[in-house]
């Protein structure tokens, strides 16, 4: 079943004629343990998916699904939960706060969650463990380079519970080796079942997606068939004649 | 990228015999360009024959054929590895070509011709990016090989997407001019 499902979700702004439609009649489904792409330019409605994806900005039309609730369907309350134990945000900006130490901008959300400040900084630690980033754990964000504070950002969307992370170009202030770096973190965190959404315009970040959905003008217009495998890859480059 | 230089920087390291050079050579490019032994024996006779590697045969007892970059060899691969590639004018590419073709077929949209090539690419670069994903398998020369890929197969993609957004603003100001024929005769177009 697919932990994430928007079934022909619209989102427009204005009235009559000054009526914007940001995305139109959008389907996607996202598995657990999943990556997903949606590659668009600027404009394509990529960044309104995924905040009606994360339950920030309700639909004009349409019902989003996370774990198979129907998130219209919940109260206040229960999206507040959904967005604080479920859901992981990671944006281009980082948003670290600048007086809290690495572990504990990611235990934050567990604390606001209501887990004591023992119990909370314990999973913090773990979570930077996981991703390799446990020496940097008591630095403070001023202290990091912008490839290791975006690697705090991503441990902090996964801490915890969170099953369903979803990244707005997350590594579009970053060079390509730590963009790289980003991606491989996303996946690990798949590779436990996280179901990950990631918006970029970058084909070399969305091509380490399992699928790739193509935005244009707000509507779904393409995706990506499931890759052969990349040994096929090398089995063409040695077929492709004699050298010079 | 010639075979011919890359035998000469194996021996710029010190001599080696043929067969040598076709493992180095192959695990130098991460086993993704396979070269065959033939076309190694060949390569190294033209290299011999222009003076710039000599063989052992005359001081060596040994079956096997060693060989040695001489002065003119090394002058000449660094000749080759300071000399950037022709890149001055525009080579006929097929992509561009059926794109500006597609601008001009009734009943086409430019916009899904350029949507069928964007996601072969990317399809392509995420077989690419596979070989990536396993780190540990993953060694120098392998991740230069298919990075240069990843990079090729990006800029095609960046193309598509400034195409596509030139077409988009074109269609809402239809007042763009033409390129003028004196602009158009100064892009040599080489194949």
């Amino acid at each position: 079943m697919s932990f994430l499902e928007l079934r022909r979700v619209s989102r427009s702004y204005g009235e009559g004629a000054a009526e914007v439609h940001a995305i139109r009649d959008v389907d996607l489904a996202v598995e657990c343990g999943s990556l997903v792409a949606v590659m668009g330019p600027s404009g394509s409605g990529k960044s309104t998916l995924l905040t009606i994806a994360g339950s920030l900005e309700e639909p004009s039309s349409g019902e989003v699904a996370i774990d198979g609730a129907s998130v219209q369907a919940m109260s206040r309350n229960d999206k507040a939960r959904l967005r604080r134990r479920t859901i992981g945000y990671v944006f281009q900006e980082f948003n670290l706060l600048a007086g809290l130490t690495s572990v504990e901008n990611v235990a934050l959300p567990l604390e606001l969650d209501g887990l004591s400040g023992k119990k909370a900084q314990a999973m913090g630690m773990a979570a930077l463990e996981e991703l390799g980033l446990a020496d940097r754990a008591a630095h403070y964000p001023d202290e990091l380079s912008g490839g290791e504070r975006q690697r705090v950002s991503i441990a902090r969307a996964i801490v915890g519970e969170r099953r369903l992370l979803l990244a707005d170009e997350p590594s579009g202030a970053l060079d390509s080796t730590n963009g790289e770096a980003v991606m491989r973190m996303i996946l690990t965190a798949c590779k436990r079942g996280v179901a990950a959404v990631v918006v970029t315009h970058d084909a070399q970040l969305a091509s380490w997606a399992d699928r790739v959905v193509f935005l244009r003008d707000g509507r779904v217009v393409d995706q990506t068939m499931p890759p052969p495998s990349p040994e096929a890859l090398l089995e063409e480059s040695s077929r492709a004649g004699p050298w010079r | 990228m010639s075979v011919r230089h890359a035998i000469l920087a194996l021996l710029s390291e010190g001599p080696k015999y043929g067969l040598q050079l076709q493992k180095e050579f192959e695990s130098s490019t991460g086993e993704v360009w396979p070269l065959n032994i033939g076309q190694v024996y060949t390569t190294l006779q033209r290299l011999e024959r222009d003076g710039l590697v000599e063989s052992d045969e005359a001081e060596s007892e040994s079956p096997q054929k060693g060989f040695h970059i001489t002065d003119a060899g090394s002058t000449e691969l660094s000749s080759w590895l300071n000399t950037p590639p022709d890149m001055t004018s525009p080579p006929r590419d097929e992509l561009v070509i059926k794109v500006l073709s597609a601008l001009r077929v009734p009943g086409v949209s430019a916009h899904d011709v350029i949507q069928v090539h964007r996601r072969y690419l990317v399809e392509l670069m995420q077989q690419w990016t596979r070989l990536k994903e396993d780190e540990a398998d993953f060694d120098l020369t392998f991740a230069l090989v298919v990075d240069a890929e990843l990079f090729r197969l990006d800029s095609v993609v960046r193309w598509l997407d400034a195409a596509d957004g030139r077409l988009k603003r074109a269609a809402s100001t239809p007042s763009v001019a033409p390129m003028g024929p004196r602009l158009a005769r100064r892009l040599v177009v080489r194949r």
